[in-house]
């Protein structure tokens, strides 16, 4: 098990760090939240261009780099530092169930869609990533049903949409203009990661992968299980990161804010409750480093890490955010502040897949 | 050796030598027989000390056979609670200040199970607030020194062969500059131990009286008047060794913990499942925030002040589990199981996990100013002469 990062990965931090304060620091996620794409189409390019991030899980022989999952988890916790606009997570999202598929299934379909996806040209998302995904029913090829909120759904070029089939689940693909699809942007609680309502309405859609038995004549439910607890963690990451700078901004904002003669960080009230997120911070960090570990080196132990990771790091995530907004006193209520957008993220996130009692439900059935 | 063998080997030794009931508490003076002759077993097949000096008695040994020792010990339960305060405090305060004479004299004994050591810091009137203790050392003609004062919450004195004592020396200076730390014979003419009975109705604590005692020469931690920083260095030691378990009963003897648990509740109540998995819940994230200090520690990063959290946290856990345990269990874990154990001795015991060695609020303190760097709170204490503060008894 390894809970700490190799040199590497410390580089991978340092190099994603450093092109995030100056390509997109806050100011800039403010202006782009706003602007009529919601992101930086430039930024984005040189995002999965330089630094390769959409790819970076996507294995050599499909464009992408090959790296681990605890590499993407350093990745996401600073992309989701930082605030970070635009369809990067629905991305990678995407890019890990098609490796997924691409592991075990020998498919057309994903060896044609993951380059797009592994060179940043193509944006994707997959939908829907709550617990419930009956939804959608596939059959003859089109797809039907809707999908209340999909994340960069209105922007994605690409939709990997899990829909019921008559043999249980499977994964199918939609092109961006295919007949019977609908797109509606929504306007929703973070305003730095946009979702839209999808529906479809005999919908022509790629089958992806599907029933019957893996190239190792395993059942290939597991496919999207597994899929889905990457996904787990990968958005623990991203939450871990989103705790991290909220908590780094109220500390900063303790040492210097004077209050009855004296810094607002001196006071026991206050100091107290740093003291406690600082504890969570430490928690969610080993618990992302556990689940990302898992994820790459002991696949038995992953669906328990990656329930663990949402059902713990999503709520500290959460708590920390609301109480780092809280002690910044009646200016983190304003919308010129940044406390917000993390508040607003970091409630986002944590419903993101789905009610956080599916994961304690899920926890409870794999360890009482 | 590699490190599979080496954890290979220990399993095999504990498995033959850990005797079968645990001597939890091990109050009674046979317990005490009991302990000393497993330490010596212990220090004779090579498990004592794994990492001190070996010049001084210890293995020399790294961390990474400590932890797969610590890992299969944690199986069982080593029979040596006696000795955990010399084994996790005042032996690595010797190791890191003593002299080479205090070291040659102390530090095998301690390890062969030879000495039992206390530490004698906290007072009535000096709790959180240690440094403003009035226990007052003034030299002696031989020397030495002549100790008078009164000491609290001193475990497993009765027992004990030598204590770590902080004093006064010096009242004309502010008070963490004038406390000295001192070497204390336990068997001393003029100390007096008294048993405290607590909350579990039982005396897991001592009162000591110091009465015109005479300490040696060379009995001197650290620096004269430089108490404070010896103090700091035990009290790292301490928290740390809380934090790890040294000398505690293995999780198989935790009646609050989720094995034990599914055995007396309905796990298929889903209010039951829900409050079970919050345990399970902060169980891990303990374990693996633990998991991650000790890999770091590996690779040399000092954890430091944050230990501090890691012991804010089992503290926590620890008053959290009991209660859930006991509120699920419902009545029947109101009555005692035989010796004080079962849920009652574990709701009983828990709040000890808070107080002992630091109270939540002085850890959050230290993760505050020391993690965080967080500006201190002002101090009406900081430069006034020892003499001239209301402090305990002294007005």
């Amino acid at each position: 098990m390894m809970l700490i990062l190799s040199p590497e990965q410390r580089e991978l931090r340092a190099a994603v760090r450093s092109f995030l304060a100056a390509a997109s620091p806050l100011a800039k996620v403010r202006q782009d939240m706003e602007s009529p794409d919601g992101y930086d189409r430039a930024v984005y390019r040189r995002l999965n261009g330089e630094l390769g991030l959409s790819g970076l899980i996507v294995p050599e022989e499909h464009g992408g780099a090959g790296a681990g999952h605890a590499d993407l988890a350093v990745a996401l916790e600073e992309t989701g530092a930082a605030l970070l606009p635009g369809p990067l997570l629905a991305t990678v999202f995407a890019a890990i169930v098609l490796t997924e598929a691409a592991a075990t299934y020998d498919g057309q379909a994903v060896k044609e869609l993951l380059p797009g996806i592994a060179a940043g040209t193509t944006v994707a998302t997959l939908a829907p990533l709550s617990g419930d995904r009956g939804g959608v029913t596939a059959s003859g090829g089109t797809l039907t049903g809707q999908i209340p909120v999909a994340p960069n759904g209105a922007e994605a070029d690409l939709l990997l949409v899990v829909a019921r089939t008559g043999e249980g689940e499977a994964l199918y693909a939609v092109e961006a203009g295919a007949p019977g699809l609908s797109r509606t942007p929504l306007t929703t609680l973070d305003p730095t990661r946009r979702q839209a309502r999808l529906t479809f309405d005999g919908t022509p859609a790629r089958l992806v992968a599907t029933g019957g038995l893996d190239v190792n004549g395993d059942a290939h439910g597991h496919v999207l299980a597994r899929a889905f607890d990457l996904v787990s963690v990968a958005l623990a990451a991203e939450q871990l990161g989103v705790l991290r700078a909220g908590l780094d901004a109220i500390v900063a904002y303790s040492r210097i804010r004077v209050a009855f003669g004296r810094q607002i960080g001196s006071y026991q009230a206050v100091k107290h409750r740093l003291a406690d997120m600082h504890c969570k911070l430490e928690q969610a960090d080993a618990i992302v480093r556990f689940a990302a570990w898992a994820a790459d080196e002991s696949p038995g132990e992953l669906p328990e890490a990656a329930a663990l990771a949402q059902a713990y790091v999503g709520r500290a995530c959460f708590e920390v955010a609301r109480d780092h907004l809280l002690l910044h006193g009646g200016v983190g209520f304003t919308w010129e502040h940044d406390a917000h957008l993390y508040y607003k993220r970091a409630k986002s996130d944590e419903v993101l897949l789905g009610p956080p009692r599916t994961h304690r439900a899920r926890l409870a059935e794999l360890v009482i | 050796m590699d490190l599979e063998e080496y954890r290979r080997q220990a399993r095999d030794w504990l498995a033959a030598n850990v005797p079968g009931a645990p001597a939890e508490g091990s109050a009674a003076e046979d317990g005490v027989a009991t302990a000393r002759e497993f330490m010596a077993r212990l220090y004779d097949a090579g498990y004592s000390g794994i990492t001190w000096p070996a010049e001084w008695g210890g293995q020399g040994l790294t961390q990474a056979e400590d932890r797969a020792f610590a890992a299969e010990a944690a199986r069982v339960s080593l029979p040596i609670y006696v000795f955990s305060i010399g084994l996790g405090m005042c032996g690595p305060t010797l190791v890191d200040l003593g002299t080479p004479e205090q070291k040659a004299r102390h530090i095998r004994r301690l390890l062969r199970g030879e000495e039992i050591w206390c530490q004698l810091f906290s007072e009535p009137g000096a709790g959180s607030d240690v440094a403003a203790l009035q226990t007052r050392a003034v030299p002696a003609d031989d020397g030495g020194w002549i100790v008078n004062g009164q000491k609290v919450w001193t475990s497993v004195a009765q027992h004990a062969d030598y204590g770590l004592l902080l004093a006064r020396t010096d009242v004309e200076v502010p008070k963490h500059k004038g406390l000295t730390m001192l070497i204390v014979d336990m068997h001393a003419p003029g100390v007096t131990v008294r048993p405290l009975k607590d909350m579990t109705g039982r005396a897991h604590f001592n009162e000591i009286f110091f009465d015109d005692v005479h300490i040696a020469p060379g009995s001197v931690v650290g620096e004269v008047n430089g108490g404070w920083s010896s103090a700091v260095t035990t009290l790292l030691h301490e928290r740390l060794s809380i934090s790890s378990g040294v000398g505690m009963s293995g999780p198989r003897d935790n009646p609050a913990s989720l094995d034990a648990l599914r055995e007396v509740v309905d796990v298929q109540d889903p209010l039951v499942r829900d409050q079970l998995v919050e345990l399970h819940i902060r169980s891990r994230a303990l374990a693996l925030f633990n998991a991650k200090l000790s890999q770091e520690t590996k690779a040399g990063i000092f954890p430091g002040a944050r230990g501090s959290a890691a012991k804010l946290l089992l503290a926590e856990l620890t008053n959290f589990q009991a209660d859930l345990a006991v509120s699920l269990a419902g009545p029947q874990a109101l009555a005692y199981e035989p010796g004080g154990g079962g849920l009652a001795g574990a709701i009983a015991l828990a709040p000890a996990m808070s107080l002992g060695g630091g109270t939540n609020e002085i850890m959050r303190n230290i993760i505050g100013d020391r993690v965080l760097n967080l500006p201190p709170e002002p101090r009406a204490d900081k430069n006034v002469p020892f003499k001239d503060l209301k402090v305990g008894t002294q007005s």
